[in-house]
Formats: C-alpha cells, structure tokens, sequence
C-alpha cells in the first residue's frame, strides 16, 4: 500500500487511488470541474493542479495515481498561481451572465472562481459565442457557458448506457450536442443537468422559475417506481419547484430517473383539493361531514362481506395500515394491494423482496431477466445492473420481449417455459448459473401479473434452487416490483384475509354485484368499466381513473404533502417528508381515515403518526428498522397451475405515464409523445 | 457565433460503398479483433471523403456508423475532430497552402497571395467552376522544403510564386505536376549542391 506526504501529514491508501482521493481523505479539498467520483477520469479542466516534489510541474491530481513516497503540497503559491491561472482560463470564455443564469447560486464555477479566482481578467479580446443545442424537452443548452469538462458525455456513454452526446470539432470550438442535434432518449438523462458544473445544461421545465436560495429542502423519498430512490424536494410556499436526487449507495447512488424529477408539475394539476359527493350522477362538491355522511348513509347494514378496499401503487404505508384495520372492524376481508393482479405470495416474505438488494447487483456474476425491463421498469436500477455488467465477468439472459437493456443481455427468447428447462438444467443457460458464483434471477411483473403468475412464481423459486442461486449468505431471488406501494402493502398484510377476495375477485364481485362497496385508495390501475353498480370511495390526489368512476372523492396528499414510510423493493423502509400542504381541503391520508372511522363508530386507536408507526413496527421488522434491510429466510411458494406458453408482454407500456402524477405531468405527456414518434423532434421555438 | 461550423452536408443522397470500396473497408476492419471494428472508422471515412469527391455528407456519416455498428454522434467526433476530413463540398483540388512558421519565413504570404490572385478567389473560398478550393494550413511537416502546398494527396515544395501559379494551371490544364520539389534540387538535399563530405566520391545518380 503506498504511503504519500500530503501537506505534512502523512497517509496510507489503497493502490490505485488517485492523488485527489488521497486528498479527500485527508478533508483537503481539491478544487475540479471535470472529476466526478462516479465517471471515468478525463483530466482536462486542469483545476486541480497541485505541486509533487521533484516534479517539473504542478500535476492533474484528479488523474495521477499515487505512489510510494510521494510528496504533495496543495497550499503553496505554485498551486495558487496554477488555480488563477487555469480559473482565468476557463472564465476567458465564460459569458458573465450569472444574474441570468439558473445555475447562479449552485455553480461549481461560480463558487470556484470566487474561491481560487483571481478576481479579474486580463482578458479584453472578444468571447466565444456558440449557438444553442436542442437536445430534447427536459434539458436546456446555454452552449456559450460550456467549459468542456465532458462530465455529460460521459454520464451518458457510461452509465445511462446511451451513447447519444458527443463533442464535435476541436480546441475551443470544441461543441456538445447530440447526432444533428436529436433529442435524447435515455430515462436518466436528467442527471447531466445536475453533472454540468455551469450553468449549460440546466432543467428545462424549470427554467427562469426560482432561485436556489428561495427553496426549502426537505429530504424525502421518491414513490414513481419501486426502487425509493433518495430525492431533495425543493418548494417554495406552496409549490413543488423541483426534485433533485440525494446520495444514497444501497439504492440509488445518485442518480434519479427522469420520471422522478420531471413529473412534479403533475402535482399542480388535475389535483383534488376538496371532497365531492356523487348527486343525479354527477360528482358535486362537498364538505368533508357531507362526504363521510354519504359514506355511513351507505355502509349502513352493508354485511362485510360485500365491503371490499383496494390499495393503489403511491400509498405510503401508515395508510395502508389503518385502511386495513378499518376494513377488519367492518367485517371485511376482502382487501388487496396488488391492483396490477400479481400472483405474490403474501406468506413468503422472501418470494416477494429483491432479496440480492440493489447495492448487491455488483457482486453477481450471472444474471437471469424473466418478464422484465428494468430499464422501463426501475431505470436507476437498470443503471446499476450496466454498472456491473462493466465491471466485467458478467453474463446476462433475458426471457421476455425484446429490448436495449444498456447492457450485453442474450436474448433467450420469450418463451415462459424456458424457465422449466433451465430449471432441469436443459437449457446452457443453466451451466452458467450454475458456474457462477453469484448467480441472480429477477422476475418482473410481466411474468407475475399474468393469469399463471401463481405457477410462474414456484417455477421461478425452483430454478433459483436448482441454479445455486439460494447460497449461504446469498439469495439470488428477485422481484422487481414497478409500484412504490407494493412491498410496504405486503408487508403490512394488505392482502385478502380468510375467505377474503382479491383484486380480480373484488373486480368480478363489483360486477356480479356481490360487492356492494369498494373503498379505493389511490388505486387507478384497475378496470374501473369492471365496477358495476357497486359505491365506490375514492381517497386520493389525483383526479384520475379511480375518481372519475367514484361516488365519493375524499381528497388525500400526494407524496410531497405527508410524511409517510415506503418499503422499497429490497424491503427497506424509509421515510418521505412533508414538503409542501395538501392544496385546499386535502389532507394527509392516515388522518381521513382515522377521522372516517370515528364517524363510523370504529374509532381507530391512532391520534398521532408516532402511534400509527409503533403499530407498524409491531406488524412487520421492517418498519422497526428505517432505511435498514431486515432479509428474509427462504422457501419455495406453493402456487398452482400450469404455465402457460404465450409470451410475455410488457409490464410498463409506457414508461412516462405510469401513474397519476406522471399522467398529470406536461412534461411526461411531452416525453411521452416524443418517445412515441407523435411529436416532431425539434420545440417550435415558443417555450423555453 | 463559434467560427466553425461542423454540420456535415446535409444531403438526401442515400450513401452506399461501391462494391470495391466495400472491400477496401472490410480489408480495413479485418485488421482489428472481433469486437473492435469501430478501430476501422478513420480509414472508412476517407474512403467515403474520397468515393463522395472529396467531403463527407451526412448519410455517409450514418453510413459507417451502421457499417461499424457505432453510434453516429462517435462518427461525427472523429469526422469533425481531423481537418483532413472536409464535412462541406470543395473543389476538384484542394490546395492547402501551409503558412506555419517556418514556410511562412521562407514566403508563404507570398504564395497565398499568388493563389489567390490566380485563382480569383480567397482563402477558403473555391473558384466558381467548382475546381479549386483554396486553404491556409498548418505545418504539414515538409519545413525542409519550405514554402510548400498539398494538393490532393501529393506535395509541392519549394515553391515560389511562379511555380505555385504553374502548377496550377497545369492541373487546370488536366495535366499533372511533378509532385515534390519545384526548384530542381534532388529531394530536400542543400540547394546549392552537396555542403560536406565532397572530397569523398559519391556514388552516380
């Protein structure tokens, strides 16, 4: 291990460590535009020069790897020259436009140069001016203010996977831009707004809207996918202005999926702000004592059995909770969180968890996809899967439709017996998982959801056995679930008790008119024309599928406007916090309910969130242990049936609308369009 | 605005490799391994420059990107990275006059000045019957032979304003100059005759 002097004190790292990390970790900070921890090394903004003894020259530090008995000085006026220099350099060609610019507050450049700066220029000849890019809806382009560091092309040639940025010409006139300035198609292509150390790729929908310093912070969980990724909501009074990712290594590192920091304007539209009863078939709006009348006026003398509550894909989990103990005090057992119909077995807690969890993805070396995108489906964690597949020594399969998954994946076919055949060891893929040391398989909803999902799911569970995926200290068996609601559902138990129905069930007794009333919270993904006659409640946010069908709307907060706990796809609880209040009469979800039951005379023992949670604790480990992992002890599900042989369809159709928000969004409908060839490639010109 | 622009011709012109070109590319990526053909882009792209009639258009482009199964915006890099690829239309011949230091000592001025003034045209500007296009350019690393022009894929060294004028009026003549030297000295040997190791015999030319 090579020892180096870094301004007199001494330290040992690891071989291969940079003279920049080695600073790091000394908490001397090293100033740099072009380094970024999580890409490969370019070494070409020259920032972070620093003097090395018996070198000619002060050395890149981001690119120089250390060696035995090094000396390195980064206080002495050589460095403090080459930082003014390499400072004066970069801003020769820098606009002075910071009053305008959206970046001004956040800048890497702007707090660089007033830390390393000179403080004025010698510079009096003409800037470079250089024409704008369209590189699609979400990111800006302010050409002129690119200092060519190269961080966003290689954000999206490395990590997203996408190819698209490049740099074309040289030296000065050296200019970012996608292939004839199309527009970009990677679901991450967000982050290179928040990778740009100026202010030249900056948030579109965003733009001109607000200024760092205006914002309030509140550190909160992301609910547009299963994976809860790690978000920064900024708001200002009362509005969501922008999410932003926030570090977090086991789940999303720190990156964020488009989805997840562009739909927050769909919380600003088709919102419901008051409760509305339904009167002469029309939707009326009500106070909240109207609506809970309505709704004791018809559960009154409603057998429980006729009573059934569907759980939608963004509920947090303390809702969840009471909605299912106010269900149990009616009577009822028919309650589901699965509202896509997926074949899980609530009893075994390992048949439903991302059991390698994500942060374990690099350890594997072999990977089997069945009835899985987890690029449409989970892109960040799509981007972990390429993290690996990089590393190399890693070989992927797919069975289910075809698609560019970012990393080398053989295409198996979509076939759902396969499944069996690997199982039985008669397929070669089997010897590949056999041999590998780490082996995993995730099964998506693709597979799960379908009509066998119940025989799919034990077949994949065996191939897991018979693969070597089940190891000592290894489990290699994954779900990849697509709502944030999902595995806090089951967690929580909100699945059919003794006797009780599921989704499909409750649908079919809507119908048959065996379901007299049906409770929805925030559930949009389900048939609502399969209904019937029965009364339905809808709690939500949005004025979506659920509330157009609803005969009573009790308006809820979005996941912006309430604290509540997610169960991520691991089985890691953690926390979103209140940014913003629910607009107008809304409120937060678990106190609707506790206050619905209370006119019910069911009165739920809850008064605060805190109660909520220690029961919650009580129900399930998980709970008990926020942001940590409580894994789970394995067993083969019992299921039934036979497979089927027709193939696998898609699970998210359109990765841009998945739900509510993400429907109510300008931005998603855009991107949405675009991904779909409905709109013309290049803006018209009038916005942004 | 950024004084270059990198666009490559636009053109609805589908391009394709003649079948002999086709060869030729293959020939170029077969030296590679498996895998790591797109190693083959810069000889591909001259060969398009050369079967298009001296620039790249943008099916081209897209052409070998599919060709080597690379992403179009890598093939655009390398196109507009290298001056030897011209992403805009030029003349027949492309006379590249150097103007670096030590050619410019021995009177590249004057040479420009002489082009242009034969040709009727200024730097990076082509005549109007589209066959000469006229360039000033970085060392080409003939200084020995100082002042010089490239012309297509030959030299013309030593020039003085005349012969620069000579040569290219017999090119428009569809005659061809003597590539190298223009003042009649062997190569880049002493102008004047041999300086040392004259009292030794040397062998007959």
């Amino acid at each position: 291990m090579p020892k180096l002097t870094i301004d007199g004190k001494e330290i040992t790292v690891e071989p291969g460590t940079t003279v920049l990390q080695a600073c790091e970790q000394l908490g001397i900070e090293i100033p740099r535009f072009c380094y970024h921890e999580r890409l490969s090394i370019a070494g070409n903004c020259r920032m972070c020069l620093v003097e090395q003894e018996k070198a000619p020259k002060p050395i890149a530090s981001c690119a120089m790897p250390v060696m035995d008995n090094m000396v390195i000085h980064t206080d002495t006026p050589l460095v403090k020259k080459a930082c003014e220099g390499v400072m004066e350099f970069l801003l020769i060609n820098h606009p002075l436009d910071c009053p305008i610019c959206d970046q001004g507050g956040e800048c890497d450049l702007q707090d660089q140069a007033m830390g390393y700066g000179r403080g004025s220029s010698r510079f009096h000849e003409n800037k470079r001016a250089v024409k704008d890019k369209y590189i699609g809806p979400l990111v800006k382009t302010i050409m002129t203010r690119c200092i060519h560091c190269t961080r966003c092309i290689r954000f999206s040639t490395e990590v997203a996977g996408v190819e698209e940025l490049g740099a074309v010409g040289r030296g000065e006139d050296m200019q970012i831009t996608t292939y004839l300035e199309k527009a970009m198609t990677s679901e991450m292509q967000g982050n290179v707004i928040d990778l740009c150390p100026v202010g030249a790729l900056t948030s579109k929908p965003y733009a001109f809207s607000a200024r760092p310093w205006e914002l309030r912070k509140t550190e909160s969980v992301d609910v547009m996918d299963a994976l809860g990724s790690n978000v920064r909501i900024d708001a200002r009074g009362t509005e969501v202005m922008r999410v932003l990712p926030r570090t977090n290594d086991d789940v999303n590192e720190e990156w964020i999926s488009d989805k997840t920091r562009f739909a927050c304007d769909g919380l600003k539209r088709q919102r419901l702000d008051t409760p509305y009863v339904r009167r002469d078939g029309k939707l009326k709006p009500a106070s909240w004592a109207e609506a809970f009348d309505a709704i004791a006026a018809r559960l009154n003398g409603v057998a429980g059995a006729k009573i059934a509550a569907i759980a939608g894909d963004l509920c947090d989990a303390e809702s969840m909770l009471l909605l299912k103990e106010l269900m149990a005090s009616l009577g009822s057992a028919n309650i589901d969180c699965r509202q896509d119909g997926a074949r899980l077995d609530p009893k075994n807690r390992a048949g439903w968890l991302f059991n390698s969890t994500i942060a374990g993805i690099e350890q594997a070396d072999a990977l089997l996809l069945v009835g899985c995108n987890p690029r449409k489906e989970a892109a960040v964690l799509n981007a972990r899967i390429r993290k690996r597949y990089l590393a190399g020594g890693f070989k992927a399969a797919s069975i289910g439709p075809k698609a560019d998954l970012t990393f080398a994946c053989e295409d198996l076919g979509n076939d759902p017996k396969l499944i069996e055949q690997i199982a039985a060891g008669a397929h070669p893929f089997a010897e590949i998982l056999k041999a590998a040391k780490r082996p995993m398989v995730i099964v998506g909803m693709a597979a799960l959801a379908r009509a066998d999902g119940a025989a799919l799911l034990p077949a994949v569970q065996k191939l897991a056995e018979a693969c070597n995926l089940i190891q000592e200290g290894w489990n290699g068996f994954n779900v990849l679930h697509n709502a944030a609601a999902r595995v806090g559902g089951l967690e929580i138990g909100f699945v059919p008790g003794e006797g009780g129905r599921d989704v499909a069930g409750i649908l079919d007794g809507a119908a048959k008119g065996q379901i007299e009333v049906v409770y929805l919270l925030g559930a949009d993904e389900i048939d609502t024309n399969r209904l019937g006659k029965a009364f339905v409640i809808y709690q939500g946010h949005h004025g979506d599928r659920g509330a157009h069908r609803a005969d009573v709307i009790l308006p809820g907060a979005a996941y912006t406007e309430k604290d509540g706990t997610y169960v991520n796809l691991e089985g890691r609880a953690q926390r979103g916090r209140r940014a913003v209040l629910p607009p107008g009469d809304a409120r937060e979800d678990w106190t609707i309910l506790r206050a619905l039951s209370e006119r019910l005379g069911k009165t739920l023992p809850y008064n605060t969130i805190g109660a909520v949670r220690e029961k919650l604790a009580a129900v399930a480990p998980c709970f008990a242990r926020v942001d940590r992992l409580v894994s789970a002890s394995w067993a083969v599900s019992a299921g039934g049936g036979a497979i089927e042989a027709a193939p696998f369809q898609p699970a998210v159709a359109d990765f841009y609308l998945t739900n509510p928000v993400a429907r109510a969004s300008r931005t998603m409908a855009e991107c949405s369009a675009l991904a779909a060839g409905r709109m013309p490639e290049k803006g018209t010109g009038t916005h942004g | 605005m950024s004084g270059h622009d990198y666009t490559p011709t636009l053109s609805n012109a589908p391009f394709a490799f003649t079948a002999e070109n086709e060869a030729l590319a293959q020939k170029h990526v077969a030296k590679y391994p498996p895998g790591r053909q797109q190693s083959a882009v810069m000889p591909l792209l001259d060969i398009a420059q050369r079967q298009i009639g001296g620039w790249l258009t943008e099916p081209a482009i897209r052409y070998i990107a599919g060709f080597l199964g690379m992403p179009e915006i890598r093939v655009w890099e390398v196109a507009s990275f290298y001056t030897m690829y011209n992403l805009q239309p030029i003349g027949r011949h492309h006379v590249q006059v150097c103007t670096t230091t030590p050619c410019w000592l021995r009177g590249s001025g004057d040479i420009v000045q002489a082009c242009e003034k034969h040709l009727g045209i200024k730097v990076g500007e082509t005549t109007a019957d589209g066959m000469f296009t006229l360039k000033e350019v970085e060392c080409l690393g003939a200084c020995v032979n100082a002042p010089m022009m490239q012309i297509g894929d030959e030299y013309y060294e030593d020039l003085t304003p005349e012969t620069a004028v000579k040569v290219l009026k017999q090119l428009a003549a569809g005659e061809t100059p003597k590539p190298g030297t223009q003042s009649g000295r062997h190569t880049s040997e002493p102008a004047g005759g041999a300086t040392t190791l004259t009292s030794i015999n040397r062998p007959a030319e």
